[in-house]
């Protein structure tokens, strides 16, 4: 099994890109598909990536659904601070975040998070200190972000992945 | 009655896409620092690709959008490059 | 070949709806480009076109195109997955080089007027 499909999710994925590029689900394009799924695990082998296991799907979705309405309503907010609808003076600056997570895979995880959600923005990681510096558009309460940061994402991605 | 309102849906998203670019445009012409106009770029690729999906919708045809994965892709892809050349001087190492 | 004619009434609506939806969300993030003053400012704007605006227009395509030919055509969420993906990486490569420009910059400065 693990000498066949190193990377069964990849693998996986590749066959699915391959059957919805073609729009067709035809034994030819499966077993063509498969091939390519195939070779392709096979070749990601060559990068020696750490690896990792989902530990619970759950928590996964639970996960995306939580940031699909984040990312909705920060886009709202982001859009009436473009158009200029905000009633007060408005501040942008940088905040510090402490993190407990070391997991590569889910450290890349939280930085596709923060950075797709319109507002938030990855700008540095410290691996030594677990230090991680983000931008923030509409910086009212450090403590506020450092907090939701915390709780919403890393905890859900600790639990993921650790 | 809906068709035309399709039709008409279609122009103007079209227009306001192409106004979207020229926003990116603006920003790779003016942009103070080469890390501004490299935003610029990649904004203007997204609303492109964008652009050629509403063009794929109008005519009915799927040609459209394998040329707008072809133009999602080739925008991150000389995103990333342009960053790396600012961040190193030299695009492959 | 179908045209968009052929479209029943409900389905030209929705589509009609999704794309224009997307389209503005798409120039008002253009337009962030425009206004904000400082550029990790600026970085904000495109990500309401890659998020938003690409899922509404990706989903006006589904609804049309899976309506003409009467089976579900879902390529297009491959073009929300890309962006998904590859938006978020591509800017946090440009902010580090915008940042270790800033910084180089900087010390450039404090070590006086000479070095580059």
């Amino acid at each position: 099994m693990t000498r066949f499909l190193p990377f069964p999710r990849v693998s996986f994925c590749l066959l699915a890109l391959w059957l919805l590029l073609n729009q067709a689900v035809t034994i030819g394009h499966v077993l063509l598909g498969c091939v390519i799924a195939l070779v392709g695990g096979r070749f990601l082998t060559v990068l020696e990536l750490p690896s990792t296991r989902v530990r619970r799907p759950g928590v996964l979705l639970r996960l995306l659904g939580l940031v699909a309405i984040d990312i909705i309503r920060s886009n709202l907010a982001v859009g009436r601070i473009i158009l200029g609808f905000g009633r007060r003076q408005r501040k942008s600056g940088f905040v510090n975040i402490p993190l407990d997570m070391r997991n590569p895979y889910g450290l890349a995880m939280l930085a596709c998070i923060i950075t797709s959600t319109p507002g938030t923005l990855w700008v540095n990681f410290d691996a030594e200190k677990g230090l991680l510096m983000i931008h923030v558009l509409d910086l009212v309460d450090e403590a506020e972000w450092i907090r939701s940061i915390k709780q919403r994402y890393e905890r859900h991605l600790l639990e993921i992945f650790e | 009655m809906s068709q035309l309102l399709l039709i008409y849906a279609l122009a103007a998203a079209q227009v306001l896409l192409v106004l979207a670019i020229g926003c990116g445009a603006v920003r790779i012409l003016r942009g103070p620092r080469a890390q501004d106009r490299v935003v610029g770029f990649d904004t203007s690729s997204v609303n492109a690709m964008l652009l050629l999906l509403t063009f794929g919708i109008r005519s009915g045809q799927t040609l459209y959008f394998e040329a707008a994965l072809a133009m999602a892709l080739f925008g991150f892809v000389g995103t990333v490059a342009l960053a790396k050349f600012l961040l190193r001087g030299e695009v492959i190492e | 070949m179908n045209g968009i004619e052929h479209l029943p009434p409900w389905a030209a609506a929705l589509t009609a709806l999704l794309v224009f939806a997307g389209a503005v969300v798409t120039l008002v993030g253009s337009l962030g480009l425009l206004r904000f003053g400082t550029f990790y400012e600026r970085v904000h704007a495109p990500t309401l076109g890659t998020t938003l605006g690409t899922v509404f227009v990706a989903a006006a395509s589904i609804v049309c195109f899976s309506v003409l030919q009467s089976r579900p055509v879902l390529h297009e969420i491959l073009i929300i997955g890309l962006g998904v993906v590859t938006t978020p990486i591509a800017l946090t490569v440009l902010v580090g080089a915008a940042r270790f420009r800033d910084t180089a910059e900087q010390s450039a400065q404090a070590h006086g007027p000479e070095g580059d």
